[in-house]
């Protein structure tokens, strides 16, 4: 599919940068003109997988994440947040609602909203190397150009 | 980040503002923690009025408050959920443990 723009930023895996990751791909979303329910959607998406890189890939440690987003044809977006963190065993298990191997106050639907939240999301993992996550998401066209 | 505590009798009404996510989730759930620690109420209401994000680390301080007030028999009710809000709670099936109430 044909990339109209791209935009890809690393970040430092630290919890005040959830909102900085979300914000800046709102920001480039925009130029699609979606709606303020889609770039909420797109908004949450982001937070859950920039947080699983925090929460889970990186722990106690700190680490890069890297974010890459794209237009594409047909108003879709494609965002890829990849780390070099410490991977997920089983990614099945991973996917799971209300599944989390960390307990306490997380609810374990971090998988669970980006999948409900955008069209698609593929997972890839290996174990001591990190994960990457692509998701996209097609922008309904508010306007018609052709009256 | 915000959490404005009022306490009329036994119902304890935390007003959370700004935005709700693992950066701001702790220390909101510290202060709601402590008013409810402090006043025993029978009913908590956590309303999200003031709310312009949440993702789900907002399911899991409900889910948290909603543990802790078990052990008493305290109720938990939610109000003030944005469309987004809302659309998030119902994912996590929140309705089951608590009264939901949008904008």
């Amino acid at each position: 599919m044909q990339v109209n723009n791209k935009f890809s930023m690393t970040l430092l895996s630290r919890s005040s940068n959830e909102s900085f990751a979300r914000s800046c791909i709102a920001a480039f979303a925009a130029q699609l003109d979606p709606t303020l329910e889609e770039i909420n959607d797109i908004k949450t998406a982001v937070s859950e997988a920039v947080t699983n890189c925090i929460v889970h890939a990186y722990r106690e440690e700190l680490g890069n994440i890297y974010i890459t987003a794209e237009l594409l044809e047909n108003n879709v977006i494609k965002i890829k947040i990849r780390d070099k963190g410490c991977g997920i065993e089983n990614i099945e298990k991973a996917m799971e609602p209300l599944y989390t191997s960390l307990g306490g106050e997380r609810a374990g639907l971090g998988f669970a909203v980006m999948q409900s939240f955008m069209d698609n999301i593929k997972v890839t993992s290996k174990v001591g190397k990190g994960t990457c996550i692509t998701m996209q998401k097609k922008i309904s066209r508010r306007f018609s150009f052709n009256g | 980040m915000s959490v404005k505590i009022n306490v009329t009798g036994e119902v304890v009404t935390a007003l959370l503002g700004g935005e709700l996510d693992h950066h701001t989730a702790n220390e909101m759930r510290r202060e709601i923690d402590s008013a409810v620690e402090l006043n025993m109420p029978t009913l908590l209401i956590l309303d999200f009025s003031d709310i312009s994000f949440m993702d789900s680390s907002g399911i899991g301080l409900v889910m948290g408050r909603y543990r802790n007030l078990m052990k008493s028999g305290a109720e938990l009710h939610i109000c003030g959920a944005s469309p987004q809000i809302y659309k998030m709670m119902k994912l996590a099936g929140i309705e089951k443990l608590a009264k939901l109430e949008g904008r």
